[in-house]
């Protein structure tokens, strides 16, 4: 599904490269994570994919289904199937939450030249989804994500990401800042998302969240490559011992 | 002190210029004691203080710009969707025919001269009265030729609650026409009423409102100016509020090279409140000038500012607001917020907030910012699926947003918001 070969990205305002050559393939319905210490280029790896501004590709390719991601604005990654849950979610004060969700769900229906949901429709399942992370209606009131807490945040990440139900789905970190509780239930959410049309990868520090969201290939990146790949006890080792080791191995 | 020579001409030449209603009845005098004074003030000239950010020449000018009428079918007319008395002026003038039946339970209204002609107190008492009281400290010659040459308007008392709002329309047919419009409001004890107000009116427009709030009484002003971009308008509200009285005013602005809301704004009742509020948004040669003045002369009252503007292509945005609070009127809550949205490098945002405050136990807050587009937000929005155009617009809707909360009616602020996206829409293509 997601393919990444040999991708070389530098800042785009500073000679600084941060990925330096990397090979990745996620196949449909398998979760993938990547692990990595701070500074290994994996936040950068998920928003070159989505298409945030200030990086420059300067080698390799991604392609979502054969499709070239990186020609794309970031409204046709997401309307692709792309679907990038934040690390830090952006709080836009003034925009309702359901209408920020309304408006991305129409947007990319409208782009794949599918026929807009309707408001009863779409108020419908709001509900019935934003029940399931338990965000109550005052939430989706709300202007999207002003003074949310940092687990109603990524809650309401996970809402989007069932509202518009993409192939790919990246998740940058989603557990920081997440309490137990909270983690559970953003687990599950995922969880419930797994199907065999849809893959993800995920980006997290620790094998807590992996506890929970179980992968079928764990990755571990640094210094702007994958340098290894296994199965989920490679995150154990890595919670075990550190990335020193794995590091040392692979230097 | 005698005015200087240039101003002088520039005076006696625009009150030559005007003819004043004929056998008005006591406003024959009221407008007397205005030309009187218009001349002792002068017309206002680009080196008036007041006038800094402002080019006054085309507002202050013997004869007005032509301005080209402004072909407007491809929408509904605004405030279609409420239920509301409808009042309609045809450049300046009112038209019976087109207005609705001036009858109204809670309200009485009644056009200005037949009202000069009879013995209403109040009216007598209110016009050209409050506009006098705030020619101080600032002078503001517009509203004095206003009093001194309007020749029209409308006069309306409510004494209960209003069953439905009064919109004045304003309608524009003349590409020449030079309307000057005063309206008396007076809100009686306990009653409610809102006022709406559309249209271009003229080529060039001066209207004056003053507005008496009795205690207890609610006054809501919602205006919609645009999208005619020609047109030129000075628009200037004095209002009175007494006791635990609500006076609250929005204005929407979309387009027109010269506009200049004024609102002078007395608290003199204890625990009144006074909101007012702008959205404006414009492109190119866009001139969009709001000028606040607000004045807390009583214990425990509340004013909030709120002024939004949306500029681009070189549109000018000014904001000069003020606050004074007068020795004695402790426990003021005065909030100032103007901030501009720029979505370019060419447009350009002129503040000049003012705190004056004479009393020790007050709170008030003021603040101006100018900005683009949040990037991030944009990312994010667009990162969901929504092309960069629609989540700009959203981002500027959101912008606004604040100003709008401002008015109290839900469907109102409903036409209001539908106004707003069409006209960023347009831009879109």
């Amino acid at each position: 599904m997601l393919e990444i070969k040999n991708l070389h990205v530098k800042l785009e305002e500073e000679d600084k490269q941060i990925l330096k050559g990397v090979d990745l393939t996620v196949e449909a319905g398998k979760v993938h994570a990547i692990m990595g210490p701070n500074g290994s280029g994996k936040s950068t790896l998920s928003y070159v994919l989505s298409g945030r501004d200030g990086y420059e590709v300067t080698a390799g390719s991604a392609t979502l289904d054969g499709e070239d991601l990186l020609e794309q604005e970031p409204e046709e990654r997401a309307a692709a199937g792309l679907f990038l849950a934040f690390q830090y979610p952006v709080e836009i004060p003034g925009v309702g939450n359901m209408t920020f969700l309304r408006t991305a769900v129409n947007a990319q229906r409208k782009a794949r030249g599918e026929e807009e949901m309707s408001a009863a429709d779409f108020l419908k399942l709001v509900r019935a989804k934003a029940k399931d992370l338990k965000i109550d209606a005052d939430m989706l009131k709300r202007p999207v994500n002003t003074g949310f807490s940092g687990g109603e945040k990524k809650r309401n990440e996970i809402l989007q990401m069932a509202m518009l139900e993409p192939k790919m789905c990246i998740l940058d970190e989603t557990d920081s800042g997440l309490d137990v509780d909270a983690m559970k239930l953003v687990s599950e959410g995922v969880n419930a998302l797994r199907d065999e049309n849809r893959a993800f990868l995920v980006i997290t520090h620790y094998q807590r969240l992996l506890n929970h969201i179980k992968p079928d290939v764990v990755h571990i990146m640094a210094n702007g490559r994958i340098v290894k790949t296994g199965g989920p006890e490679l995150a154990l080792e890595v919670e075990e011992n550190g990335y020193a080791d794995i590091l040392a191995e692979v230097a | 002190m005698a005015l200087p020579k240039a101003k002088e001409d520039a005076t006696v030449a625009r009150i030559a210029g005007l003819t004043r209603l004929e056998g008005a009845g006591w406003l024959d005098g009221a407008q007397a004691d205005a030309i009187t004074r218009l001349r002792a003030m002068g017309m206002p000239g680009r080196r008036d203080e007041y006038w800094k950010y402002t080019d006054p020449t085309s507002l202050a000018s013997v004869d007005p710009v032509p301005a080209a009428v402004f072909d407007t079918s491809d929408e509904a007319p605004i405030f279609d969707g409420i239920d509301r008395l409808k009042v309609v002026f045809v450049d300046g003038v009112f038209d019976a025919d087109a207005s609705d039946d001036l009858s109204m339970e809670g309200i009485e209204i009644e056009r200005l001269q037949d009202v000069a002609k009879t013995d209403i107190h109040w009216a007598k008492d209110l016009y050209g009265v409050l506009e006098t009281r705030g020619q101080n400290p600032v002078d503001r010659p517009l509203a004095v030729l206003n009093t001194a040459f309007a020749t029209d308007g409308i006069v309306i008392r409510a004494t209960g609650k209003a069953a439905k709002p009064v919109h004045m329309i304003y309608l524009h047919k003349s590409d020449s026409s030079d309307a000057i419009l005063h309206h008396l409001v007076k809100v009686e004890e306990g009653a409610e009423l809102t006022v709406l107000e559309s249209g271009p009116a003229a080529a060039r427009f001066n209207q004056a409102m003053e507005v008496e709030v009795a205690d207890r009484a609610d006054f809501h002003h919602i205006r919609a100016q645009g999208r005619d971009h020609e047109r030129r308008a000075v628009t200037h509200i004095f209002a009175r509020l007494g006791t635990e009285s609500l006076f609250k005013s929005f204005t929407m602005t979309a387009n027109g090279v010269m506009t200049r809301n004024e609102a002078v704004i007395e608290l003199t009742g204890d625990d009144a409140s006074a909101h007012i509020a702008g959205a404006a948004m414009g492109d190119g040669d866009f001139h969009h000038d709001d000028t606040i003045f607000i004045t807390h002369d009583a214990v425990n009252c509340e004013s909030r500012q709120v002024f939004k503007k949306v500029l681009r292509n070189g549109a000018t945005g000014v904001f000069q607001g003020k606050i004074l609070v007068k020795a004695g009127a402790q426990k003021t809550d005065g909030y100032q917020i103007s901030q501009s949205l720029l979505l370019d490098d060419d447009a350009q945002f002129l503040a000049k907030p003012e705190l004056e405050i004479y009393a020790d136990d007050v709170a008030c807050s003021h603040g101006s910012t100018s900005g683009a587009i949040d990037d991030e937000a944009l990312f994010y929005l667009r990162s969901r699926g929504v092309p960069a155009g629609q989540a700009t617009d959203l981002l500027t809707l959101a912008f606004l947003a604040e100003a709008i909360d401002e008015i109290a009616d839900e469907a109102i602020a409903d036409e209001i918001l539908s106004r707003l996206e069409a006209w960023l829409t347009r831009r879109r293509g």
